[in-house]
Parts: structure tokens; sequence; C-alpha cells
């Protein structure tokens, strides 16, 4: 086989309220129909790490828009406005949601879309994705990599910004969910990820969840050589690349 | 830990930011997490920032758990050296012998 050739650029779409942001779009040069992938990124922003990870779904064969969340913060380095927005509590999940509903929209909207779009998130970006398969209407696979805070068990947590916690509207989740998680995550933590799981199968939905043993969070980053798992990565881009390939073909 | 915790110090004084340029800082967001850059799991990270001006720039330390706590001892260390110094200072000062200041310097 030869490698398949992609586009990847950077492009406007219409976020929550309508709010024009950039996000990075790349899909495969290849003609014919293929499915979605919106990337949500994880809490330290729209880093270089998540800009390859967008390129990696294209290069299996989707369509792919990775949305800057933090693109109300103004022009910057993403790194400062990842900063900026942390030191105001982070971004709320209603602009979040409309944010991932616009990036769908946006997917959808193309010419080689199938109409078929899953979401997958890391680390805060894993939160997001299960809260947007409770709360977004369309979506057709979900994919939570240690998404922390799912389960919320100090309600001061919640706030004017996260109001609920995700697992309350479990039962509102339509999409098959794909979970990762690494055994040695503080956040999610073992306890909290069974806990999850426990609520998951009591309400009958399609789901399934991976654990991995030494492997704590982020541990697909390699940017991030502490956190990065080699051999625990390679399985859960299987695992990844195998559910999509079902749900979005 | 993907927390949003987040410290905020007050601070009166100046940082050199981007360009090399003297800025006015007045907060110091500290919180124990994820870093961007640096490698390591969790980093204890700093960014002074002006935010009456709107905290628009920063400058930004991620620095190891050991870093940190070396950091905070070193930063009381020079505190009480130099309150010790300065004390000594002004008391020869008072006193206005030119002999009592060559000692100390």
């Amino acid at each position: 086989m030869s490698y398949r050739g992609l586009i990847a650029e950077t492009v406007k779409f219409k976020g929550h309220n309508g709010d024009e942001g950039e996000a990075y779009h790349a899909r495969p040069t290849a003609p014919g129909k293929v499915g979605g992938v919106v990337v949500i990124m994880h809490m330290p922003g729209w880093d270089e790490w998540i800009i390859e990870t967008t390129r990696k779904f294209a290069h299996h064969g989707y369509a792919v828009v990775a949305p800057h969340l933090y693109f109300r913060e103004g022009t910057g380095n993403p790194d400062d406005l990842g900063a900026r927005v942390r030191a105001a509590g982070g971004v709320p999940d209603d602009t979040v949601m409309g944010d991932v509903a616009g990036s769908m929209a946006y997917l959808r909207a193309q010419p080689n879309s199938n109409g078929k779009v899953g979401v997958i998130g890391f680390c805060s970006g894993g939160r997001h994705t299960y809260l947007a398969g409770c709360r977004v209407p369309g979506i057709d696979a979900l994919v939570d990599c240690w998404g922390g805070n799912v389960i919320v068990d100090d309600p001061k947590a919640l706030n004017a910004k996260r109001p609920v916690a995700p697992i309350d509207l479990t039962d509102k989740m339509t999409a098959p969910l794909l979970g990762l998680f690494g055994n040695d995550d503080e956040n999610p933590n073992a306890d909290q990820v069974n806990r999850t799981e426990a609520v998951l199968k009591k309400l009958g939905k399609n789901y399934e969840f991976h654990r991995y043993d030494n492997a704590g969070h982020a541990f697909f980053n390699h940017a991030r050589a502490p956190a990065y798992r080699g051999e625990q990565a390679a399985d859960g881009w299987k695992k990844v690349f195998a559910f999509f390939g079902k749900h979005l073909g | 830990m993907c927390s949003y915790i987040v410290e905020k110090a007050r601070l009166y004084g100046v940082a050199k930011g981007p360009n090399s340029a003297w800025m006015t800082v007045d907060t110091a967001n500290v919180y124990y997490d994820h870093p961007y850059e640096a490698q390591l799991d969790h980093a204890l990270c700093v960014d002074f920032v002006c935010d009456r001006d709107g905290a628009r720039e920063r400058v930004a330390i991620e620095i190891s758990r050991e870093s940190a706590l070396d950091l905070i001892e070193k930063i009381n260390a020079a505190l009480a050296s130099g309150d010790a110094a300065h004390a000594q200072a002004a008391a020869c000062s008072l006193a206005g012998s030119q002999a009592e200041v060559e000692r100390l310097f």
C-alpha cells in the first residue's frame, strides 16, 4: 500500500451562539465519502499533540475537526490562551457543547461526509465527550480518553460553568461509548471508572471500557514523556480505530 | 489532575516578559497540574500576569514539585538574610558611622 495523502489546514467554523472560531481540519485527499471525527482538546489547550492527533485520524481515513475551544480569548499562543482560560476557571460546558455541535455541523457540510460523526476527547476533553454524548444530538460514536470529573464527588466542584456532573445525565446518552483509562490515574481514579461503568451498565448503555495497568493520565501523549506508555497507547489506538471503524464506516 | 484549581497571589512588582521588556505584574496564578511544555507528569506552574491590564501577556514557569519546594525555601532564606542585613544597615545609618557601614559592605 502507499500512504494516504491528506490535507490539513486551519479553518473557520461556527461554534456556540454562532461565534466564529478557529479549528484544525484534516481530511484524506482520496475521493469518496468518509466518516467524521471531532477531536476535543485536552485542558492544556490546542497544542501540537492535539494537532498531530487530528492528522492521525485523517491518515486513518477520517475527516477531522479539532476546534480551538479557547478561541474566544483572542489571538495569541495556544499555551498563553490556555493559561488565561485556566485562571478564569475554565470554559463553560454550554460553550463547549455549542462548539462541538458546530464542529459536527462543519464536518457534515463537507462534500466528503458520509453523514456519520464521532467525537473523541482527551483529559478534560474526555469529560466533554461524555457530556456531549448526553447533550448534543446526532453523535454516532463517543471515545472518552481518561476524562476526569465525569463523577463529581465534591459538590463544591460544581459551579456556573460546570453545573452538572456528566454522570447524572447518562440516561440521555444514545451513542455507543468507548472508554480508555489508566489504572494509575488520579482523575479519574479506578474507583470512579468502576462507578461510571456501573451506571452505564445499569442503564443498559452500549459501551466498552478498557483499563491499562502501569498507565496513568494521558498515556497516549508522546509529547509528555513521563506520562507516555508506548505499549498501552498502541493497544489503545487499535481500540479507537476499531471502534470508529465499526460505527463511522 | 486536570483541575481548575488556581491560587492567586497579589503582587507588586515587575517581570521581564515578551521581547525582553519589563512588564508590571500584579498577580501570580499558581497551580499544580499537568504542564504544557515541561517533561513532567505534574508541575508547579506560575503565570506572572498583570490582571489590571487584562493579563494578555505572562511570564510563565513550569517546574517540578521538588524544585518548587527548594524555591520556596530559598525565597524564605533570602528574605530572612536580607531582612537581617537591611536591619543592620539601617542601624548603622542611624548611628551614622562610616566605619560601621564599611565593615558591613
